[in-house]
């Protein structure tokens, strides 16, 4: 892993420059220390400029630097360079992210889908990889059809899984004659030999390495399911840290020059935002779900109990992959959300012109809500591929609790429990840049159903995966802006698990400013601003739950936002009503304070 | 500040387009520089190695992979044929026998005692490019291919499916904010690349199909048309290998949207050109726009510069002309009247970098930055 910065250089350090290369825009920020404290002084942001007529990642960096010199009057760019090197100007420190190029992309294998293959396939995607495929001995297709596969693919990078220690040797030699056969070619860089990782049974390394010859570059690390109890993920994914940095980083355009200019490590986007997940998780002991909405891909994060799954929809997003969501969810999926009648044909025509000009913003009230409807159904449906994923390691007996007995079924239990989830946030332009906080706030609700006592909050300006980087050099830094600047609290929504009949009353919340009742089928915002505290009594209905059982209360201390309290008794799971759809969707907006039509009221913020 | 984009496509009547023609692996180069070419001659041609199959002998035959050698009747660098016997094993005194069969025609390249497998590599397949577009050779790629220099005609569409095809042009459109009409095509559409107004339904399509057209050219497609063209909702932007009957450019967008004038002007002043098309579209890492090529047949080296090239890229400033490309306003177009420097709200409720704008009948509306394109020689309608 890497080393914090050097004390003695650490405390010389007074300004922070760093950038997130994105697919499409480069986003870079500067923090500054003021009297002991770290904190974002400003944004600026420029095309990524991987792709021709400039192949050099390192010119939109240096827009967007000078952006920020225009912004903060500071000097950052000199000589078609950064200045690094706190001497009095420039900036004493430079990060960056990448995810410029379509990411990191990994092909994986295993033995059995559901055991060693989805381990390597958790590993990839904690490492902040993509992954374009999943090949198994029992994934249904002939060895032909996955040699075409694979060629048809050109992963960056490939990670072998199988066998625990002492098992299966067949298997992976299999794979390895697969992988021979296919002669897989790297996506960039011709003439580069393919990384290959290795975290299989150990006992079948030397006969996997003889049959692939030279094929790729193989490296070989622990292997990532030793036992079927025990997965050890964190060699591979050192390891393909290490060969993106070294190998696959290295072939994209401008690429070299970046890596000399940072002072540590560039590491892949999602990566970086684990990083972050991770440490709010870590900091309050909680259980956090996090998701990254962008154009092309949404990336999904959680942490429950200390253990972290990060998945990624790599064709779900806002902009390029609008007509997937359209694709997967159907036009029903996303009209059920878009409070007024929609036209079948307009509304098609409306989701591709945002595909083919994805940098284009809405402009009238219609199009935001629509677009607020597709964002619900990409968040939906790429929280449903990360509960697919978030799951306890199949194919192990496991003791029961209740008796002692001892239970013939394999496990594979989902991680996440939306009733023991403390904190969701929400980062990505729908979600940050939403006009109101509100709206962002609705947004994951709807999507994600969060169940008892949850905490919002929403990343401010995206720059979650700057400070992820950071936090690997200088974590005191990553760590105060991240508080003070990053995060913003958007509130603490209640919702009961259960139903009851529409329009009985649901819920009671009480607290020292009184008591407030809310019927089912409605929700309601109760004003709590950032900072304030209140312990908090919830009673729900006799067949609801908030956590302490069907009809029991719950006593607990919430936290405010820049929204509040939002007491959601529209049942889970959520239904949307087919009859007055649109006069329902409209008045859940009104009462979350949502509805752009409705201004807001005086002194609302 | 966000930097607001300003992108645009390119309409050139007359500049000088270079196609890169390069084989997927090293192969041989066929032309030599200087060299004029036609748009179907071959520039490069490579002999691909066969697929490799592999075949687990052990595990047809009942045996460990060790035993693999002494089952096997050929060597590694053994032709075989398809069907031909490879490997067998005797038993129970020779009474029984069970063989193995190569599944395909090859050569034996890997026998493996550790896994058991035979890996038979299959014939060569040859491939090759072509130049695609009528022009000289201007430089040779060792080994791959060549770029291809002419003058042309150029215009970049926003969005295609299909890909390269070549053909003669002809207008199927009374203008550029009327439909495509088939009738206008008439006979001459066999193998031509139609120049479509506003936009062509499904019913158009179709008899653009049945009468074998190469290529069409338009301003929009309502995307249930397209669905219908194509037989599937496409998902991800990443086209071009679509099995469709000809292909088919959108130059605006999606719906029934007039294409610009200039563009439609351009290509009709061309018809009865031949003209090169590919609708291949990438919106994502490394954008690709479908584009139509119309040599203009002056090739000769040191032909004289480009008289006119109209690349639609540019800065944003007052007087500019530009498409206004998302609601309300789709597909309008209009003349930058004011650049406001500060943010403003717009009715969304967001703050954004806007553009003040007059539309074709007076109107000057706030739009915002990220929300116009860039077009040029092209009065507001």
């Amino acid at each position: 892993m890497l080393c914090p910065y050097p004390d003695r250089d650490r405390h010389s350090v007074n300004t922070i420059l760093a950038t997130d290369c994105g697919s499409t825009t480069t986003k870079a920020i500067l923090i500054r220390r003021r009297e002991d404290h770290w904190r974002l002084i400003a944004r600026g942001e420029a095309p990524t400029t991987v792709e021709a007529p400039f192949d050099d990642v390192t010119v939109g960096v240096l827009n967007a630097a000078s952006e920020l010199e225009e912004l903060t009057g500071g000097s950052f760019v000199h000589d078609g360079g950064l200045k690094i090197g706190d001497n009095g100007e420039g900036a004493g420190l430079y990060v960056s992210t990448s995810s410029a190029g379509g990411g990191l992309q990994m092909l994986v294998t295993g033995v059995v889908k559901t055991m060693t293959a989805e381990s390597a396939q958790r590993a990839a995607l904690g490492a902040g990889a993509i992954v374009i495929d999943v090949l198994a001995v029992d994934d249904g297709r002939e060895d032909h059809e996955k040699i075409e596969r694979i060629r048809s693919l050109r992963p960056d990078m490939i990670l072998v899984s199988g066998g625990t220690e002492g098992g299966t040797i067949s298997h992976l030699l299999d794979a390895a004659e697969i992988l021979r056969a296919a002669a897989p070619k790297p996506r960039l860089g011709r003439g580069f030999q393919l990384p290959v990782i290795y975290a299989g049974n150990t006992d079948a390394r030397q006969a996997f390495a003889d049959i692939l010859g030279g094929a790729a570059k193989l490296t070989f690390v622990e292997n990532l399911r030793p036992t079927l109890e025990h997965e050890n993920l964190e060699p591979a994914r050192e390891a393909i840290h290490q060969l993106f940095l070294e190998h696959v980083m290295a072939q994209a355009p401008g690429y070299d020059k970046l890596l000399e200019w940072t002072s540590a490590p560039v590491m892949a986007t999602p990566a970086a935002v684990g990083e972050m997940v991770k440490l709010a998780a870590a900091a309050g002991n909680l259980n956090v779900l996090a998701v990254d909405i962008g154009g092309a891909t949404t990336d999904v994060f959680s942490v429950f109990d200390g253990q972290f799954t990060r998945t990624v929809s790599a064709n779900l997003g806002m902009s390029y992959s609008i007509s997937n969501v359209l694709a997967e969810s159907g036009l029903a999926g996303i009209a059920r959300w878009i409070p007024f009648a929609v036209d079948e044909a307009d509304l098609r025509n409306r989701l591709r012109n945002k595909m083919i000009r994805p940098t284009t913003v809405p402009q009238t009230i219609d199009d935001l809500l629509i677009e607020q409807a597709v964002a619900r159904e990409a968040l939906r449906l790429a929280f449903a591929q990360h509960r697919q994923l978030a799951v306890g390691l199949k194919g192990v007996q496991r003791r029961r609790t209740v008796g002692e007995a001892f239970s013939q079924e394999t496990s594979g239990e989902g991680l996440v429990d939306m009733m023991r989830l403390n904190l969701v946030i929400g980062s990505g332009g729908v979600l940050s840049h939403a006009p109101r906080r509100e709206q962002a706030a609705l947004m994951m609700i709807d999507a994600f159903q969060p169940e008892g006592i949850t905490e919002l909050a929403v990343d401010s300006i995206f720059m979650m995966p700057q400070l992820g980087v950071l936090a690997q050099i200088m974590p005191e830094a990553a760590h105060e802006v991240f508080r003070r600047d990053c995060l913003i609290p958007v509130g603490t929504v209640i919702a009961p698990v259960g139903k009851v009949k529409r329009g009985g009353a649901a819920i009671w919340v009480s607290g020292e400013r009184g008591e407030v009742e809310v019927k089912s089928g409605e929700l309601k915002v109760v004003a709590l601003g950032v900072g304030q505290q209140m312990q908090i009594t919830v009673r729900p209905a006799r067949a609801l739950d908030v956590g302490a059982g069907s009809g029991k209360p719950l006593t607990a201390t919430i936290r405010g936002g820049v929204v509040g309290v939002i007491v959601d008794a529209r049942g889970r799971p959520l239904e949307i009503p087919v009859v007055e759809r649109a006069e329902t969707l409209r008045r859940w907006l009104r009462d979350a304070g949502a509805d752009p039509v409705v201004p807001r009221a005086a002194g609302e913020t | 500040m966000p930097t607001a984009y300003t992108p645009g496509l390119t309409i050139a009547a007359d500049t000088v387009v270079r196609k890169e023609r390069l084989l997927p692996i090293r192969g041989e180069v066929l032309v030599a520089q200087g060299q004029l070419v036609d748009a179907d001659a071959p520039i490069a041609r490579a002999m691909r190695p066969g697929n490799l199959t592999s075949v687990k002998v052990s595990e047809r035959l009942g045996i460990d992979p060790s035993e693999l050698p002494s089952a096997l009747l050929k060597s590694e660098g053994d032709a075989v044929e398809a069907g031909e016997v490879i490997a067998q094993t005797r038993s129970f005194f020779g009474l029984f026998h069970s063989a193995c069969e190569a599944p395909v025609k090859g050569v034996i390249e890997h026998i493996s005692p550790l896994s058991g497998y035979v890996a038979i590599r299959e014939e060569p397949v040859p491939l090759e490019t072509v130049a695609h577009i009528s022009g000289r050779v201007a430089r040779i790629i060792e080994g791959s291919g060549a770029v291809i220099e002419t003058r042309a005609a150029l215009v970049q569409g926003i969005f295609g499916v299909g890909g390269e095809r070549r053909g003669v042009l002809r207008v199927g459109a009374r203008g550029p904010d009327e439909p495509f009409d088939p009738a206008l095509a008439g006979e001459d559409a066999r193998g031509a690349i139609l120049v479509g107004g506003a936009s062509a339904d499904g019913p158009s399509l179709a008899a653009a199909a049945r009468a074998g057209a190469a290529g069409m050219i338009v301003g929009g497609i309502a995307d249930i048309d397209l669905r219908a063209f194509v037989g599937y909702d496409i998902g991800v932007a990443v086209t071009g290998q679509e099995a469709v009957p000809f292909t088919l450019i959108m130059t605006e967008g999606f719906g029934r949207v007039p294409m610009a004038r200039a563009t439609f002007e351009l290509l009709a002043s061309l018809a009865g050109k031949s003209a090169s098309i590919d609708g291949a579209t990438q919106i994502r890492a490394g954008v690709i726009r479908p584009e139509v090529i119309v040599p203009l047949g002056d090739t000769k080296p040191g032909a004289a510069p480009p008289r006119r090239a109209l690349d639609a890229a540019g800065q944003l400033a007052v007087g500019a002309q530009v498409r206004l490309i998302r609601e309300p306003y789709f597909g309008r177009l209009a003349v930058v009247t004011g650049l406001p420097a500060e943010p403003q709200q717009i009715e969304t409720e967001a703050r954004v970098r806007v553009a003040e704008v007059e539309l074709g009948d007076g109107r000057k509306v706030l739009v915002p930055r990220a929300n116009i394109e860039m077009v040029h020689g092209q009065a507001p309608e």
